[in-house]
């Protein structure tokens, strides 16, 4: 049968199993929106600015798994989705988004509304296409979601010239994939495996670093039992968090440059690392020359190039993690080792690390703390609400006085940092979770890079919850200021401008402030009960809060900096570039 | 270390981009790069001679690999092979100099592609150091322009390219 090719698309869409769209029209996408009228399988999200539909897409896939879906128009259309497209490529996030691009004859002329989107998307894209020929179209889609679910996960564009959607095609849906340039490798090499199960048999004081790779293949499981089967503490990087659950016994939370005294004193101590869906990255590694100088490193990993890109590598598995873990785990029990006796030691000093320096911060009774807002956050969602992070101090907080059990459960932009990915992050979560409780922790700066989404979730009815821990400033680039640039504070005050209540309630949302410590659990149980609408929960902070422990760039990650070390001369403090 | 590596790529628009872009996104270097279609009209082959120490050629062969339209990456460092260029060398010795610079040339088995009142116009096609060689020999006589094809490369029969 003929189909216009906006039908083939939409077609293949449902046969990849697609309900929602992230989007925004224009010109040169108005077949494809047209057909999308009376389309009643998959739902189009209209967001308010086209970043915003990226970040909902990528929101939606760190959520729920599946891969997250955008349609935008050609031009500044295009350009706006760059941010967004970074953000998922850094942190390995299966999208497929598609540019409306002017018709074929046009192209290169510089015609109205025209970006090169592939030239300018190659580098932070995992692949990406232009569609040249309608009868390309069903095959260049199933390849799109074929490579951006598989191997290491990440985003693809598909550029879809004017007259492409307009034409006509026979459909044929291929039923199979085959792209001889792409086969990742599942498997881990059977004698590297056995090689790993003794170097862990042998090691006296292992750690494991769980990171982002953990929860893309789903891996949290295998990652506990490997954990518990030979009693091994293990630590997560921000993209782990989740990964393995931050009230075990044998966690101890996130390392690196704001991560706890224990998990990084634990590392730099131990005689064996396993890196398990890590890259290595160096807000994790500190000074690489100096990091876990003792341990002989496993690193594994579905992705080549992530091993021994950053740090020296003993023993590399290249393989999804979930299936090397199991074969791993396989080999560990045949062991049968005793090894709680044999780790008791490594763990008391783990215990006697976690007593001598505690996450903590000083509670006040006149002004809120950051850190009390997200504790009170756990404690009234009960560990189980789905964190978005905006980035900042607020993003630090979220990662350190939240424990996160399940993964799936933490959104944060972890690779690129994006300010304004949250808030769009937790409406795309809110709309693949319908249920659950999604809280974005913002700060004043970032929400306001896409404070226009408001709209978005007050038309979809989707009570999303914005935490702003307003602390009247960018607050982390202040930090940095105060403790290696003299307390000159060079343009990072933002006088508290807005009023976020006001602004909530302007777009149809529920506006709550408070000012004090007592008024902070009442706002977050009533902003908590609130099933219609968003929500945002204005929390005036203490401007002065820094994020602690911190580990200066260019240090070693146990070269850390405590709030009491405030008070020793600055010079000491001096960030190496 | 000087690595020649030929990459079979996806005979397609953009790919030579997508692997130029790798390259200068990394901060790798490409000291020479030369594209050509194989038999198969599908495909390409492209030789890219790079230098780094081993752990940049391992990031540059891993990269290259994970690009979705390479499909094979083969580093000639541990392959026996056979490569060569050929450069276009166009020189203006003195008249009494001629016979002498022709008699170099022949020796090198050098064509003379194009003559002219004042220039002579040699194309010599030969592995590094014979190129190298030949430069540096006739560099006396004036050479007004020169070009090169870049290194191509091709394993010796028997060696099983993996
Ligand atoms: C798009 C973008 N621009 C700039 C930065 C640099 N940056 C990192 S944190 C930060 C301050 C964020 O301020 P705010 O959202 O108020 O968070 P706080 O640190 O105060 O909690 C800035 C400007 C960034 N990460 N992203
Ligand atoms: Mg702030």
């Amino acid at each position: 049968m003929k189909m216009s090719g906006a039908e083939i698309l939409i077609e293949c869409l449902k046969r990849e199993g697609v309900k929602h769209i992230f989007g925004y029209p224009g010109g040169v996408v108005l077949n494809i929106f047209d057909v999308l009228y009376d389309e009643k399988d998959i739902e189009l999200i209209l967001t308010r600015h086209e970043q915003g539909a990226v970040h909902a897409a990528d929101g939606y896939a760190r959520a729920s798994g599946r891969t997250g879906v955008c349609i935008v128009t050609s031009g500044p259309g295009a350009t706006n989705t760059v941010t967004g497209i970074a953000t998922a490529s850094m942190d390995s996030i299966p999208l497929v988004v598609f540019s409306g691009q002017v018709p074929t004859m046009l192209i290169g002329n510089d015609a109205f509304q025209e970006a090169d989107i592939v030239g300018i998307t190659r580098p932070c894209t995992k692949h990406n296409y232009l569609v040249k020929d309608i009868n390309d179209l069903a095959r260049t889609v199933r390849e799109a979601f074929h490579i951006a679910s598989t191997g290491r996960p990440g985003p693809v564009l598909i550029d879809l010239p004017k007259d492409v959607t307009a034409g006509t095609a026979e459909f044929k849906w291929p039923e199979q994939v085959s792209i001889r340039g792409y086969n990742p490798t599942y498997h881990g090499n059977k004698w590297m495996i056995r090689q790993a199960a003794q170097m862990i048999a042998k090691s006296k004081k292992p750690v494991i670093m769980a990171g982002g790779g953990v929860v893309l293949s789903g891996a949290a499981k295998e990652v506990k039992e490997l954990a518990e089967a030979a009693t091994i503490p293990v630590t997560t990087t921000l993209m782990g968090l989740g990964g393995f659950p931050g009230s075990h016994r044998l966690s101890m939370g996130m390392l690196g440059m704001h991560g706890t005294y224990y998990a990084n004193r634990a590392v730099q101590d131990a005689d064996l690392l396993i890196g398990i869906g890590v890259r290595f990255d160096d807000r994790v590694t500190g000074r690489t020359s100096a990091f876990a100088p003792g341990a002989k490193i496993i690193h594994i990993d579905i992705d080549p190039t992530s091993i021994r890109k950053n740090v020296r590598v003993d023993l590399p598995v290249v393989g999804d993690v979930r299936n090397v873990l199991r074969d791993i785990l396989k080999v560990i029990r045949e062991q049968k080792g005793q090894w709680e006796a044999v780790r008791k030691s490594w763990l008391k000093q783990i215990d006697a690390w976690k007593k001598e320096k505690p996450l903590s911060y000083t509670f006040d009774k006149k002004i809120i703390k950051p850190e009390f807002v997200v504790e009170k956050i756990y404690e009234i969602s009960r560990g189980r609400a789905i964190i978005c992070t905006e980035v900042g101090q607020n993003q630090m907080w979220a990662a350190q006085f939240y424990k996160y059990d399940e993964p799936r459960q933490w959104l944060s932009s972890g690779g690129l940092g994006t300010m304004g990915y949250g808030f769009p992050a937790a409406i795309g979560a809110q709309i693949a979770c319908p249920g659950k409780l999604v809280v974005d922790i913002a700060g004043d700066g970032s929400i306001q890079m896409n404070i226009q989404e408001l709209a978005t979730a007050v038309v979809n009815r989707l009570p999303v919850k914005v935490a702003i821990l307003n602390n009247g400033y960018l607050g982390m680039v202040r930090q940095w200021q105060e403790l290696f640039f003299r307390e000159r504070y060079s343009h990072t005050r933002l006088d508290t401008v807005p009023d976020f209540v006001k602004v909530a309630e302007a777009y149809g949302a529920v506006g709550l402030r408070a000012v004090k410590p007592p008024e902070v659990e009442p706002v977050i149980r009533e902003a908590f009960s609130i099933k219609d609408r968003p929500v945002f929960m204005d929390f005036i902070v203490d401007w002065r809060e820094k994020v602690f422990p911190m580990v200066p760039a260019g240090a070693a990650i146990d070269e850390m900096i405590f709030d009491e070390e405030e008070k020793k001369p600055a010079k000491k403090l001096k960030a190496v570039k | 270390m000087r690595h020649t590596i030929s990459v079979l790529v996806e005979n397609k628009f953009g790919v030579l981009s997508r692997v130029s872009g790798l390259f200068s996104g990394r901060g790798f270097n490409i000291e020479s790069l030369s594209v050509g279609e194989t038999i198969d009209r599908s495909v390409s082959l492209m030789t890219i001679v790079t230098t780094g120490d081993d752990q940049i050629v391992e990031q540059i062969t891993k990269q290259l690999n994970k690009l979705i339209d390479v499909i094979k990456v083969v580093d000639f460092m541990d392959v026996d092979h056979v490569e060569r260029e050929m450069v276009l060398i166009k020189v203006a010795p003195r008249k009494n100099d001629k016979s002498e610079f022709l008699k170099l040339a022949e020796i090198f088995r050098g064509r003379i592609v194009d003559s002219g009142p004042a220039t002579f116009t040699v194309e010599i096609t030969g592995d590094e150091k014979k190129i190298a060689a030949f430069i540096e020999l006739v560099r006396p006589y004036g050479i007004k322009e020169f070009v090169r094809t870049g290194k191509v490369a091709i394993a010796r029969e028997g060696v099983k390219r993996t």
